[in-house]
């Protein structure tokens, strides 16, 4: 929470298809996001927002514009490069979670560590750290269709948290859960922004999950239309809280 | 890059053991094929070396000239002892020879009678003929000039005549006549027509032309066994007793010859090179069953990209590159094929082991069959293994997570 610029977005378009088949998903989005911020992206869908959160996470690559990640010409990645990029100060959460099925959740956790080589013991010991830091150490050796949709999305942010990443990309992270496991996911995220300091940015189209987020910005029509800092960035519901 | 290699080693192993059955039906495909070809190479190298053994019990380097065209020789002048000797001074390359006079008798020791062939000869027969002796001697030089009644039996007469006495020293009576065992020649056993090779009585042909057949004018002699010094061409000598003996046959230019000279060397070129051909196309067609393994491999690397485009997008997405993705496609592939390839050897090995109690043929480990079948079906899962993994690790990562 230096207030050092993490990302800095200038004038970014994605295109999809050629000629007249050809659609404009985003229409030179200027944005810049500092490092500790906690960000919810809204908008309709179609809105560009899902296009937006790739482009960010850099799983694609723009048409054209600028994006700088820490200083990084993202750019001008090629799709190893960007890979690395994800490796090492990226983390992500989906809204189908994404495990490896048939795979224990220690396993599932440890994957990101196997990119980066590290030993048995070394993945071991993160990988429980990151499960104890979510609440299901005791769960480790039991398989996604073993555990609950909320217990399956802590597994999935244990994996996201396991690098230590700087950045948390997060699509709709409460899409598939109740309304109790959301407040519980979203609490978790809340922690990891604040005792952590990791950057989330989060999409969401649900008014209550965004609320959580310090900064909310909204997408339509492939252009950023709104963008506000939350009036209370502590939980909506300090009743619940 | 070791470690790289090392990681996808421990992925794709994980892999294979998350979805055991993708992997046994992977596996299976390659499992026929290796041992099918190695089963049929290992088999055909027995039956080339039981062919070869059949071949060689009548003797190593042996011609035979025998009176006639194929089989028949009735009615067509036998050889007398001077054309053995003609031979024997005139042509180059021949180490031994020997008559051979056929005969048929009733051996009668005691109680004990058997019917069985009777073979005059002299004592280089055992020599050219591969006879080894079992107990007792061969007859000599002066026996045979002597026309001696000597014998020296098979071990199937011994079995029938003699049970548990010891033959040696034994008269026993043959037809009219009556000779002393002095040896008994070791089993050979069955012979390349399934005719038994044990059950003769090999006596001097001097006391067998004397005794029992006459001489008719001297062309006692049934067939000439030559045996070719080693090294010597065989055929050369083929040709030049087949020159002599038409001269000494009077046989004119237009004429055909009256007799025959087998040559056992061709014999067994014949038969080695056609259990060869046989083994190759039986190996062939096992061949294409390794093959069809292969492109089951290829299937289900396929099939299973399709399924698996969720794990590469997840794998994309927490930051694998296209490379390591590919490798761990490539490691599982040839891992599973080299599983297979390892199975289907010992698999070939149990069926074989098996296969020749059946067949009666030796077991010879052929070490050349093995490294090809196993080096082809790694091979096979490089190749197929290599095209849907460059499909997989191509995927954008998005498109991969969104694929249901």
């Amino acid at each position: 929470m230096t207030g050092e610029t993490l990302i800095d977005l200038q004038g970014l378009t994605k295109v999809y298809g050629t000629g007249a088949a050809s659609f404009k998903a985003l229409r030179g989005v200027d944005l810049s996001i500092q490092r500790g911020e906690f960000v919810a992206v809204m908008g309709p869908s179609g809105s560009g927002k899902s296009t937006l959160m790739n482009l960010l996470g850099c799983l694609d690559s723009p048409t054209s514009g600028s994006y700088r990640f820490k200083g990084i010409e993202v750019e001008s990645l090629n799709k190893d490069q960007r890979s690395l990029i994800r490796r090492h100060a990226l983390g992500f959460i989906f809204q189908g979670f994404n495990l490896l099925a048939r795979t224990s959740a220690l396993e599932n956790v440890e994957l990101p560590l196997l990119y980066r080589g590290y030993t048995r013991k070394r993945r071991h010991e993160l990988a429980r750290q990151a499960l104890a830091s979510v609440g299901l150490l005791d769960k480790e050796r039991n398989t996604p269709a073993e555990l609950s949709g909320g217990q399956q999305q802590r597994v999935a942010i244990a994996r996201a948290i396991v690098t230590s990443p700087e950045t948390l990309f997060a699509d709709e992270p409460t899409g598939n859960l109740d309304s109790k496991t959301t407040r519980e996911i979203m609490e978790l995220l809340c922690r990891l922004n604040s005792d952590h300091g990791i950057s989330i940015i989060m999409v969401t189209h649900e008014d209550d999950v965004a609320a959580y987020a310090k900064r909310v910005i909204h997408v339509r029509d492939g252009l950023i239309s709104d963008d506000f800092q939350n009036g209370h960035a502590a939980p909506p519901h300090p009743a619940d809280a | 890059m070791i470690n790289m290699l090392l990681n996808a080693l421990l992925i794709a192993v994980r892999e294979i053991r998350r979805n055991l059955t993708r992997s046994f039906l992977t596996v299976i495909g390659i499992v026929i094929g290796v041992a099918a070809v190695v089963t049929m190479v290992t088999l055909g190298r027995g039956a080339t070396e039981t062919i070869k053994g059949e071949i060689s019990k009548m003797g190593s380097n042996l011609l035979i000239l025998r009176p006639g065209q194929g089989w028949f020789s009735r009615g067509v002048d036998q050889f007398s002892i001077d054309d053995l000797d003609a031979i024997r001074t005139q042509i180059n390359g021949v180490a031994d020879l020997a008559p051979f006079v056929q005969s048929n008798a009733t051996a009668v020791f005691q109680e004990n009678s058997s019917n069985f062939d009777v073979q005059g000869t002299t004592s280089n027969y055992f020599k050219i003929g591969n006879w080894e002796i079992s107990k007792g001697r061969i007859f000599t030089e002066e026996e045979v000039a002597n026309a001696s009644s000597v014998c020296v039996i098979g071990e199937t007469i011994r079995k029938k005549l003699f049970e548990n006495i010891d033959p040696i020293g034994q008269r026993i009576r043959l037809g009219d006549n009556s000779a002393t065992v002095i040896g008994v020649t070791a089993a050979k056993g069955q012979g390349g027509f399934g005719d038994d090779l044990d059950d003769n009585v090999i006596i001097p042909y001097t006391a067998l032309v004397r005794r029992q057949t006459g001489s008719q004018g001297g062309r006692f002699v049934s067939q000439v066994m030559i045996s070719g010094e080693d090294g010597f061409p065989s055929a050369q000598i083929v040709a030049e007793v087949t020159l002599l003996m038409r001269e000494r046959r009077h046989i004119s230019l237009n004429e055909q010859d009256d007799f025959n000279v087998f040559d056992s060397q061709q014999l067994a070129d014949v038969v080695t090179s056609s259990t060869k051909v046989m083994t190759s196309l039986l190996g062939a067609v096992a061949g294409v069953s390794l093959l069809v393994g292969g492109i089951g491999i290829m299937n289900i690397m396929l099939v299973s990209v399709t399924e698996r485009t969720r794990e590469i997008g997840i794998r994309l997405a927490i930051g694998a590159r296209a490379r390591e993705v590919l490798l761990q496609f490539l490691v599982e592939a040839v891992t599973l094929s080299c599983i297979g390839g390892i199975a289907g050897i010992l698999l070939a090995y149990g069926l074989c082991h098996a296969l020749v109690k059946v067949v009666g043929t030796p077991f010879i480990f052929d070490p050349t069959i093995n490294i090809i079948a196993f080096v082809f079906s790694a091979a096979i899962g490089i190749l197929f293994g290599f095209m849907p993994a460059r499909r997989a690790a191509a995927l954008d990562p998005i498109d991969a997570l969104r694929h249901e």
